[in-house]
């Protein structure tokens, strides 16, 4: 996969992200960081703001697609 | 069978709880073994599982955690996280912190490891 779709996906669950970024880590697409900054996860626990990214991305995680996934969040914008 | 009251044992009664993939002499997993330095640095008295042995201690944990991914962590009961942010907690100094809050200060003096095997127990 590449990380056209998992940054669409994103997109539309942080639409007023400041900053978002996918990147396939070893090039075989499936193993992926994500980076998000968003004004809607602010005041969020590092648990709750990873478990955003985790819904935005459930698809792609529940069928094997993502095979191993780092997350980098931050509430400011 | 289901593992989900092991797991809850688990989780309730360890200081420090890492669920991850192989044993702390032997991860089998860059994440894991990711969670489980931060945790060494940090200080922190583990006691590991390793979900390999049976798909359905994975389930069973995500379905009582509600986190989708291996490693997880728990201090004192809670969920701390996965390796990103037990990586970024320790290298900030609030994992220390935490661990200070809810262990106590002498967190440290106390440092073991130990495994135990789910499916075995």
């Amino acid at each position: 996969m590449s990380t056209q779709p998992l940054r669409e996906l994103l997109e539309s669950a942080f639409p007023d992200a400041t900053e978002l970024d996918v990147t396939d880590r070893t090039g075989g697409g499936d193993h992926f960081q994500v980076v998000v900054t968003s004004p809607s996860l602010a005041g969020l626990s590092l648990v709750e703001q990873h478990r955003r990214v985790y819904e935005a991305l459930s698809a792609p995680l529940a069928d094997g697609t993502i095979h191993e996934l780092r997350i980098k969040t931050k509430g400011a914008a | 069978m289901s593992y989900t009251d092991k797991i809850r044992e688990v989780i309730d009664g360890s200081d420090v709880a890492i669920f991850m993939k192989g044993t702390p002499q032997f991860a089998m997993c860059g994440n894991s073994d990711r969670a489980l330095s931060a945790l060494r640095r940090a200080g922190a008295p583990v006691t590991a599982v390793d979900v390999l042995p049976d798909p359905q201690i994975r389930q069973d944990l995500s379905a009582i955690s509600g986190w989708p991914t291996i490693p997880q962590v728990f201090v004192k009961g809670e969920l701390v996280g996965g390796a990103d942010i037990v990586e970024e907690l320790e290298q900030s100094g609030e994992l220390e912190q935490t661990l200070r809050a809810k262990l106590g200060e002498g967190y440290a003096e106390a440092r073991a490891e130990d495994t135990v095997n789910l499916v075995a127990a």
